[in-house]
């Protein structure tokens, strides 16, 4: 019987023990920072690293500089747009350096919930749009105007495309109306999904090493451009509005400044770190010239970055000061 | 029910078994000739009909929203998910930094002292390789992340596998409830498991941690409860003659009795725990699988190699470890150290790097594999993509396999009306089980239709099946190679050991590479990833036929096909069943995970959902897959469950 008591009273101290440690009352866990985050006692900057290689760039960039000229260390996060800003928001990543336009959630966590502050321009434009390669462009001038895209059907057919043309989209996360464009365009074509950026990448590159024809979904700025010349095909000219309804959708994509976002309580609490990021812009070349040293010349996004910033002390100067 | 047991020999009555299987079939037959018209004439068309679906897009969307704008508000998150999203943060938090502040010879004598102490000088060396090898490869750091939250995942799994199988082997009620239950978590796909979690938690660390701990705890609560069942009556009676009470007899018998099963129990879940590290990558785990994810993102097969080899390392050291401490061939009471040696040892050897200022992994000791192995893959997809001679290059197969195969089985799948694979659904399952796992089935697969995705989940299917008929005929062949020759056996042991702790992910790129992109890299992925436990089971079946029988056979003058066709194969039965069962289950896992390298169907959906964080799209594929696996599993699972259950 004593015994009993006494280990209830073993357990009844150690639940004290736990609430007082985790803090009596209330637990927020949108307000939860990673594990993996100061763990040195050093100060921790997360930031979200999306998967295409320019995101890559960006990220890389800042983490060089925060971690060898302001003395942050740097954890990165891969997550895909969506779900980032929903990080972004509960403040388990600090920054997203590079975001397409996601107006639902813009109005959602900026907006109403002001769980996020806007970060401004990170300077580079961005195109989507569907590309042809240079080559095949060149045998057939015509085939940029998405009016002749039918008589050319049967160029890019595929096993996967069944009977139609293949247009080629990519990962799941990126912002695409091919499905409604193919089907209000009246196209032969069969939109076929690689699932990720990564295999997208890859069919393209066998494709261009045979120099098959292919037609795809892809983006600006975009390092691949630099190995593979690829040209863009005309669609319907992008009105203010004509892309509201999804299902209806019969015009190009915009082009889209690309904007940085920061949680609202690290861009006013971080320091340094933040008013860094905060300043943090630079220009398509400069963002490609990175990319293409990580992606085509396999550098590490550390020793890329070490490069770039070695050699334009000029630009980032600016960002520091 | 009793009656519908199967012989548990698996070699005699094979007859009983025909004529009983045929008067199911002929049941099943009347059954069907009475209501396939009604229901053809009712719902005409070989879709699934649209009156029967039940759309969940609205509430599921309603609920995400719901979530998040109470996400920080709500009592239930306040004082109960943040809690133990709070629990999860501190504890991982709490192992990081003790692993940091070990430093990296401090964790390596540590693991390498801990082998030694459970499982002798060999396995301790090669604990210490392992280690020193992560660090060399330049994945330091992160090897302690995931090792961290492996941790953490692991002891929550084992704790609540532990807990669910004492009660399921303590008490036959609970037994009964739990069984299906745990069964079905075992077939199911790791991906499946990640959206609802994401739902609740958000992206990170704990969903990581609470999405690996419902994968891995299963097998843990399945051993936990067998070991207690199967505990030796007779010393249990020995023991309460002795006049021990309940709960003495729990502790003093019945769970060192089980510690053989326990121990499995734990590496089965290490193992699961592993596993799921990478695909856990997606919502935010970092560590490994991060490094993995983003490697392939860049198409740099050898760094996302560089960080798959550090969990292939931790997969087989953990494996072999936790397998001679359940085997107790650690023959050791005598010559290894105690555990305060251990410690003492380690403690002092972690405060003398810290001393030397050594805690981080010296910066030039790393080795760079990334550049030799993207050569050796650019290689490899520059001579066998096309234009091999006579054979053809691997693009023109996967073209062919897809138009030749995927199709026509698809079109064939799609072409079915809706009830007749319902009833072919129901006529295997019940052909080798009994009506409930026959019910089950069918009314797994009703469910995918009701939740308006039958078209996807029949695209998925056919993927399935043909990755499932390729990995057969070549595991098979390899399994039965394995058996008759010692040699091959021993050669084909690591490959397979590399094989089966490779992170999916790891070859998803160079599969494009080779084939393209499409449903055919989907299936060659998953019949990379299923082939070695094919292998394996057949190999075993075929060695542990009973050598008396074979004797006999050679002593009759049979040939070595004779003895292999008419004795080994037909004695293996079982064992080859279960081969199909685990590689339909591992296969499907693969093909799902296919849906990023555009296999398309339910995996591309619910990528899409946890991508764009679209909870209907993700939740209801999601749904489906779990339909999906709990078909095929009974379809293909020979039932003994009440033979096994008195024993």
């Amino acid at each position: 019987m004593r015994k009993l008591k006494r280990r209830t009273a073993l357990i009844a101290t150690g639940a004290a023990t736990v609430s007082l440690l985790t803090g009596c009352g209330a637990a927020d866990m949108t307000k939860q920072a990673s594990p993996f985050a100061n763990a040195r006692g050093s100060k921790t900057v997360t930031l979200s690293v999306q998967s295409w290689v320019g995101a890559q760039s960006n990220v890389a960039v800042a983490q060089y500089l925060l971690e060898h000229k302001l003395g942050y260390r740097v954890d990165t996060v891969q997550v895909d747009e969506v779900p980032a800003w929903d990080a972004l928001s509960q403040g388990r990543v600090d920054a997203i350096l590079e975001d397409w336009g996601h107006p639902d959630q813009e109005k959602r966590y900026v907006e109403d919930k002001k769980t996020i502050a806007r970060g401004g321009d990170l300077g580079v434009t961005g195109h989507i749009g569907w590309f042809v390669p240079t080559y095949l462009a060149e045998q057939h001038p015509d085939i940029t105007d998405w009016k002749n895209l039918n008589k050319y059907a049967s160029l890019f057919r595929t096993a996967e495309s069944g009977g139609k043309g293949q247009l080629m989209d990519g990962s799941p996360s990126y912002v695409t109306n091919d499905k409604a464009l193919v089907h209000n365009l009246k196209l032969d074509y069969q939109v076929v999904f690689a699932g990720s950026e990564a295999a997208q990448i890859t069919q393209m590159k066998q494709f261009a090493k045979e120099k098959k024809p292919f037609l795809t979904y892809w983006y600006a700025p975009q390092w691949l451009f630099k190995k593979v010349p690829m040209t863009e095909v005309k669609l319907p000219p992008y009105q203010d509005g004509c892309d509201a309804d999804a299902a209806k959708v019969a015009c190009a994509y915009p082009r889209t400044s690309l904007q940085k976002y920061l949680n609202a309580g690290f861009a006013k609490s971080g320091g340094k770190a933040a008013a860094f990021l905060k300043k943090f812009k630079w220009t398509t070349e400069d963002q490609n010239e990175v990319s293409l040293m990580i992606a085509d010349q396999k550098l590490s996004p550390e020793d890329a970055a070490k490069k770039w910033v070695d050699s334009h002390p000029s630009v980032w100067k600016r960002w520091l000061s | 029910m009793a009656t519908l047991s199967l012989p548990t020999s698996g070699t005699g009555t094979p007859r009983v078994l025909k004529s009983r299987a045929a008067g199911k079939l002929l049941l099943l037959a009347l059954f069907a000739a009475v209501l396939a018209p009604w229901a053809a004439t009712h719902w005409p068309g070989a879709a699934w009909p649209h009156a029967l679906t039940v759309s969940l897009d609205k509430p599921l969307a309603t609920a995400s929203n719901w979530v998040i704008d109470n996400r920080d508000s709500h009592p239930l998150f306040l004082y109960f998910f943040g809690y133990v999203s709070n629990a999860v943060v501190l504890s991982v938090r709490a192992v990081y930094v003790t692993l940091l502040a070990a430093g990296w010879t401090g964790v390596t004598v540590l693991g390498a002292l801990v082998a030694w102490r459970v499982a002798g000088v060999r396995l301790a060396a090669g604990t210490a390789i392992a280690f020193l090898a992560c660090g060399a490869l330049g994945m330091w750091v992160p090897t302690m992340q995931t090792l961290a939250l492996m941790v953490v995942a692991v002891l929550a799994s084992a704790l609540v596998g532990a807990v669910l199988g004492l009660a399921a082997g303590l008490s036959d009620r609970l037994d009964r409830a739990l069984r299906p239950v745990l069964d079905t978590m075992q077939v199911l796909p790791a991906f499946a498991y990640l959206l609802p979690v994401v739902l609740v938690f958000g992206i990170g660390v704990p969903a990581a941690v609470l999405a690996t701990v419902v994968y891995a705890a299963p097998p843990m609560a399945r051993l936990t409860a067998l070991g207690l069942r199967g505990a030796d009556p007779e010393v249990l009676e020995a023991v309460e003659s002795l006049g021990a009470t309940r709960r003495q007899r729990l502790l003093t018998a019945r769970i060192p009795l089980a510690r053989g099963e326990l121990l499995l129990g734990l590496n089965q879940t290490i193992m699961m725990a592993l596993s799921m590290a990478v695909i856990a990558a997606v919502i935010g785990a970092g560590g490994l699988g991060d490094r993995v994810y983003q490697a392939l993102a860049s198409v740099d097969v050898g760094q996302a190699l560089a960080a798959g080899i550090p969990i292939v390392l931790l997969a087989i050291v953990l494996d072999r470890v936790t397998a001679a401490a359940g085997a107790g061939t650690g023959d050791t009471r005598t010559r290894a150290i105690g555990w305060p040696y251990a410690l003492a040892v380690t403690a002092a050897v972690a405060l003398a790097a810290r001393l030397l200022g050594r805690l981080d992994w010296p910066t030039g000791w790393t080795l760079d594999i990334a550049a030799p192995v993207n050569h050796a893959v650019d290689w490899m997809t520059n001579h066998l993509y096309s234009g091999v001679p006579v054979i053809g290059g691997t693009a023109d197969w996967a073209g062919h396999f897809t138009t030749w195969i995927l199709d026509p089985v698809r079109g064939g799948l799609q072409w079915l009306p809706w009830w007749s694979v319902l009833l072919i659904v129901a006529a295997l399952a019940w052909s080798i089980g009994t009506w409930r796992t026959a019910l089950t089935a069918v009314l797994a697969m009703a469910a995918i239709g009701v939740l308006g995705v039958w078209g996807p989940a029949l695209d998925t299917l056919s993927q399935v099946l043909a990755a499932v008929a390729v990995t057969l005929v070549l595991g098979l062949a390899t399994g039965i190679a394995a058996a008759r020759s010692e040699r091959v056996e021993r050669a084909l042991r690591p490959v397979l050991d590399v094989f089966q702790t490779m992170p999916q992910f790891v070859y998803l790129i160079p599969v494009v590479a080779l084939f393209g992109v499409g449903r055919a890299p989907a299936v060659a992925a998953a019949v990379v990833y299923a082939l070695p436990a094919v292998v394996r089971i057949t190999a075993q079946g075929l060695r542990q036929v009973d050598p008396a029988a074979l004797e006999s056979a050679r002593s009759l003058g049979a040939t070595g096909r004779q003895q292999l066709w008419q004795i080994q194969l037909p004695l293996a039965r079982r064992s080859l069943l279960l081969a199909v069962n685990q590689g339909v289950v591992l296969v499907l896992a693969v093909v799902i995970i296919g849906g990023l390298v555009g296999g398309g169907a339910l995996g591309y959906n619910v990528a899409f959902g946890l991508a764009q964080g679209d909870l209907a799209t993700g939740l209801v594929a999601g749904a489906a897959i779990v339909c999906l696996g709990l078909m095929l599993d009974r379809v293909t699972q020979p039932t003994q469950r009440r033979t096994t259950k008195g024993a």
